[in-house]
């Protein structure tokens, strides 16, 4: 009885986090961490920049004028033209359209699909967990890009295509993380607890697995979609993924326009900086949200932040993630 | 340990398993109009279209057995068309659709080329990585700290094939410089191949350098944080001696054998890095059979990289638990 006493409080703390966890994360992040706010800054510019695309972008993205073929930068083309006499300027707009798709849907599907493996296979364990892994084994074996032009040649270019394909490979990549912190969390007393007084299978999963394992999908959800669009570049580049002349910033890279680029090296600067501009970004937004919401710093903390909180990582070290 | 390693191995079977029903299910999901595709270029680059049927296609291909016939075939369970039993058990990959030559030679003859580029990369990899990882480390949370990590959040960040392109474009412009795009054989000339195989081998080096630097300097600063070091400290040994001496012999551990784990990083780097640079390994033996959709080679290419994969994984597992004794063998 005492203990029940005991536990109760806590839960009740617990679920008043939960409902603020969105706003505690956005606080900490513009509070401690000044390169994580950069990035999320860059994803933002990002995301506006696909939806408006049609409003910022002084020309289209198709549009030819053969008088600039391979113009300088200059007033009317801020970036120049490329060799069909494309603003490129209008391009890099609308190619961060097709970064946005790939790194959003992509990512949402990875997780989607990593959830669905990691937590059915953590959590019913048994057989079905055996066989699940000896699957997910087989997949790791395959280097991703390999891979990925594999299913790429059968499929055939397009984004619908290169989406489905990041997102469920990298998915079943992922399930792994997931399926681990399925297991951390059936171990804890409050699972046992849950089972002992006889709350039924679904309702654990529903209550206590699902809410315990979202730090964990949120941070893999945003150290993912820059390699999605990393990924996306690459394909696009070696000629598997978006096909001309709709613009990806890989394939602003590849193809007949590399042979003009000796002439108008503008060409090749502005899509590959706009790529690793917005990945570096992406990467350092996933890194700061990391280090706020790893599950090895939370527990035991109540509250976030403070001098516990520092204590806690000098102890464990902000970033003890093993790298894949 | 005996035990352990036979168990690992014995769970490497099923997943072998699998790996050659995943392979063998990609390439035969070819939809129909890509036999079409086959058809057009097969006889506008050969010339001898005249010949060329669909069946005849099908049936080069195997496509015309029933799927478990093909599977068997392929494997090398299942006798082949003229009696002979031949495939994957037998060392038979096939030959190629294009080329009359068997795909077991063309990957030999490739690889080379790849694995030196991988050699390179890795060893760039870590010379960036390791000093900067260490240096992170023992100045956690200064300045010198910070500068670190986001040198290695930009190492992942940077595009290789963006770097290639800029590296063949720019030097070419200022100084009319160009890398070669002859491939020399390190045994015809050793400092011409190897002045080739720097660049390419450096940029992959740059890349894959953020994902060890990262490892280093959390391996480092968990290692930094046992009793043995304070007891370093406590002898009033030197920094020097204890960061070299006593922390890094310790965290460079599985800093080095994970670089077996990155396998698959360094191969899918090479597919890139050769296609820029006109390297004829293994990763633009790829590329090629897929522009061509070369499906004998794609699947025997994709086969053969996974093997190798997994036979690393295991490989790492086992010198990990070989070199360190704490590693439970459960």
């Amino acid at each position: 009885m005492a203990e029940e006493m005991t536990t109760s409080p806590i839960t009740a703390a617990e679920v008043r986090k939960h409902h603020s966890m969105w706003a505690e994360l956005f606080i900490r992040l513009v509070k401690e961490k000044p390169m994580g706010t950069v990035g999320g800054v860059i994803m933002l510019v990002l995301i506006l920049t696909g939806i408006f695309a049609e409003i910022l972008a002084p020309y289209g993205y198709n549009e030819i004028i053969l008088a600039d073929r391979l113009d300088p930068p200059t007033a009317s083309h801020l970036l120049g033209c490329d060799n069909l006499g494309r603003d490129l300027l209008s391009r890099i707009i609308y190619g961060a359209r097709i970064s946005m798709l790939v790194g959003f849907c992509g990512a949402l599907l990875e997780a989607a699909v990593s959830l669905i493996i990691g937590v059915t296979s953590g959590f019913f364990g048994g057989k079905y967990d055996m066989f699940m892994q000896r699957f997910v084994d087989s997949f790791m074996c395959f280097p991703p890009l390999v891979l990925y032009l594999t299913i790429m040649a059968v499929l055939g270019p397009g984004l619908l295509q290169v989406i489905l394909v990041l997102g469920i490979t990298g998915g079943i990549r992922g399930s792994r993380v997931t399926r681990s912190a399925v297991i951390g969390i059936k171990e804890n007393v409050y699972f046992e607890a849950a089972r002992a007084i006889g709350v039924p299978g679904g309702r654990t999963l529903i209550r206590h697995v699902l809410p315990n394992i979202m730090p964990v999908i949120i941070v893999g959800f945003t150290t993912v979609i820059g390699r999605m669009i990393l990924s996306e570049a690459m394909l696009s580049f070696l000629g598997f993924g978006i096909p001309p002349p709709t613009p990806s910033w890989g394939g602003m890279l590849s193809g007949t326009g590399r042979q003009y680029m000796l002439q108008a090296p503008w060409m090749c600067i502005w899509p590959g900086l706009a790529l690793a501009a917005v990945v570096y970004g992406i990467n350092m937004l996933g890194d700061a949200v990391r280090d706020i919401l790893d599950p090895r710093l939370r527990g035991g903390l109540g509250r976030y932040g403070g001098a516990k909180l520092k204590k806690m990582q000098e102890r464990l070290g902000p970033d003890t993630e093993k790298e894949e | 340990m005996r035990a352990y390693v036979v168990r690992r191995f014995l769970l490497m079977i099923p997943t072998l398993g699998i790996v050659t029903v995943i392979v063998f299910l990609l390439v035969r999901f070819i939809p129909g109009d890509v036999i079409d595709m086959m058809m057009a270029q097969m006889s506008e680059q050969s010339g001898m279209g005249a010949e060329l049927t669909e069946e005849y296609l099908r049936e080069a291909m195997g496509l015309d057995q029933p799927m478990h016939v093909q599977y068997g075939r392929w494997l090398g369970v299942w006798p082949q068309e003229t009696g002979e039993v031949s495939g994957i058990f037998q060392g038979d990959l096939g030959e190629s659709l294009w080329k009359n030559e068997s795909i077991v030679q063309e990957i030999i003859q490739r690889l080379p080329v790849s694995l030196e580029l991988g050699v390179i990369a890795l060893l760039t990899a870590w010379i960036i990585a390791i000093p900067i990882g260490v240096y992170s480390a023992i100045r956690q949370d200064t300045w010198g700290d910070y500068v670190g990590r986001t040198i290695a959040i930009l190492a992942i960040s940077l595009p290789s094939f963006w770097i290639g392109t800029m590296v063949i474009v720019y030097p070419s412009i200022w100084w009319g410089w160009t890398p070669s795009l002859e491939y020399i054989p390190i045994v015809r000339d050793l400092g011409v191949n190897l002045v080739q195989f720097m660049i390419p081998g450096f940029i992959m080096g740059m890349v894959m350098s953020g994902t060890t630097m990262r490892m280093t300097r959390t391996m480092m600063l968990e290692v930094l944080r046992q009793d043995y070091i304070r007891t370093a400290w406590a002898k009033g040994l030197k920094e020097r001696t204890i960061i070299v001496r006593h922390a890094m012999k310790n965290a460079l551990i599985p800093v080095i054998t994970i670089a077996g784990m990155m396998l698959p990083f360094l191969i899918s780097g090479t597919v890139i890095i050769e296609q820029i640079f006109c390297l004829p390994g293994i990763g633009r033996l790829m590329f090629e059979a897929l522009t061509q959709r070369d499906y004998p080679v794609i699947s025997g290419i994709n086969l053969v990289l996974a093997t190798v994969v997994l036979l690393m994984n295991l490989l790492v597992d086992v010198t990990y638990a070989w070199l360190d004794p704490r590693v439970q063998y459960q």
